[in-house]
């Protein structure tokens, strides 16, 4: 990574961990000068109330996310194919629960 | 919450189709998505007037959070036992908490975090009034608490509902921690309603300084409310100004009775015929004249904010001298 001439406090995406055996999920964001301050900011903010047992900070920066105008040509293939939900086969009700 | 610090995929020759979408394209697509109260994220496109609305909105929403923990701060260290502190430190921090989740939301909107406080520091930004009145004793602050955090609520609820996700987002956040906050104050006025007949007085002096400014807390009459029918339109409002405030007297007129104080009202009564409280005039100029800057404690609310930002420049820039610090060290080791 280069080294950028930092004048503002970078911002970070803050992913927390409510309980053990669930996924880190996205709950906010926020500004710090480095990764350590960022976790440690991320305490004060967003786990005040035992909201979670761990946190991921990435910085905002390296995200890259899909562009909103590809919508349609990203996820709307998927929706004729009704083939890939297990409520497109009819199943003879004796077979009971599959 | 996401910014304008993401990096979305360059358009250059994969795209040519979008260019073909014009203005208006977007415009309908956008018009259609409120309509069918769908939701707005930071990368879609949206009119130039919806954003700066939330921009001004939420911004001030943050400021207002913040400047809310200077007449409470005021209190930490002279609150009257040590449970009680505990309460406020608490409470006060979540309100730097909220400060912090809604800058973040108006910030995916293309704004930074030093244009705001610049905004809140040289007075262009404007924050709560409420915030602007003095906290004389110790009863204010369960009055606040019960009051003016119950007002909030009020206004903070259909926010969650808020066309802008980001923004409803950090209110889902803001109200469940909210929530404490009203019960705590109303608790902590209970107890005082239980001393002598000074510790009653003085609730029943701090109800009647802070109810007037509460109501007023909700925003101008409908009828004067130009911006309101607009931000109802973009899912931005989602319930008018009068609206909430009848439903916030009606919901503190029992509250009230259940304490023992009485609301300094002499027109407040129920109205059989409405199935409502009817209340008497509220005093819009004082309201306005507070907004413009002339409220009893608007330059010491600021100077104070100006001051602890100014004081605490050395550690922002110590926390970045040492960043740097640390990532040519990194570099240099990679070389």
């Amino acid at each position: 990574m280069n080294t950028p001439a930092l004048k503002e406090w970078p911002l970070w995406e803050v992913f927390v961990r409510s309980k053990q055996g669930l996924e880190h999920k996205h709950c906010g964001s926020l500004h710090a000068a480095d990764a350590a301050q960022a976790l440690h900011m991320a305490r004060d903010v967003y786990t005040r109330r035992q909201e979670g047992v761990s946190i991921w900070v990435v910085p905002s920066a390296a995200i890259t996310a899909s562009n909103p105008d590809d919508k349609g040509e990203l996820f709307d293939p998927a929706a004729d194919k009704i083939y890939r939900h297990p409520t497109f086969y009819t199943i003879p009700e004796e077979v009971g629960h599959m | 919450m996401y910014t304008q610090a993401m990096d979305i995929p360059d358009e250059s020759g994969k795209k040519l189709a979008s260019v073909a979408n014009t203005v208006s394209d977007q415009e309908a697509a956008f018009e259609a998505r409120i309509d069918a109260d769908g939701r707005i994220e930071p990368q879609d496109w949206m009119p130039e007037a919806y954003r700066k609305t939330l921009v001004r909105q939420i911004s001030q929403h943050a400021h207002s959070e913040i400047v809310g923990m200077l007449p409470e701060g005021n209190w930490i260290s002279r609150a009257p036992s040590l449970k009680r502190k505990a309460i406020l430190i608490a409470k006060v921090q979540d309100e730097g908490g909220h400060g912090l989740y809604l800058y973040s939301a108006a910030e995916t909107l293309g704004t930074s975090r030093d244009q705001m406080l610049e905004g809140l520091h040289s007075g262009k930004a404007k924050y709560s009034s409420i915030f602007n009145y003095p906290t004389l004793n110790w009863a204010d602050v369960g009055v606040i608490g019960w009051l003016v955090d119950g007002a909030a609520i009020m206004n903070q609820i259909p926010l969650c509902r808020c066309s802008y996700g980001p923004y409803a987002r950090a209110m889902i956040r803001v109200c469940k921690e909210e929530s404490f906050h009203q019960r705590q104050g109303y608790e902590a006025l209970l107890v005082m309603m239980q001393g002598s007949e000074a510790q009653k007085a003085m609730v029943q002096d701090a109800v009647n300084r802070l109810w007037w400014k509460c109501l007023a807390m909700f925003g101008p009459p409908d009828a004067d409310s130009p911006h309101s029918a607009q931000g109802m339109r973009w899912g931005i409002k989602r319930i008018s100004n009068d609206e909430l405030r009848q439903k916030f007297i009606d919901a503190t007129v029992p509250q009230a009775k259940v304490l023992g104080v009485t609301l300094p009202d002499p027109d407040l009564k129920w109205n059989e015929e409405r199935q409502h409280y009817d209340y008497g005039q509220i005093d819009w100029q004082e309201f306005w004249n507070t907004v413009e800057g002339n409220g009893p404690c608007n330059k010491e609310r600021l100077a104070t904010r100006v001051k602890a930002h100014n004081d605490g420049q050395w550690v922002r820039d110590a926390a970045l001298a040492y960043t740097r610090k640390q990532q040519q060290r990194a570099h240099k080791e990679a070389a």
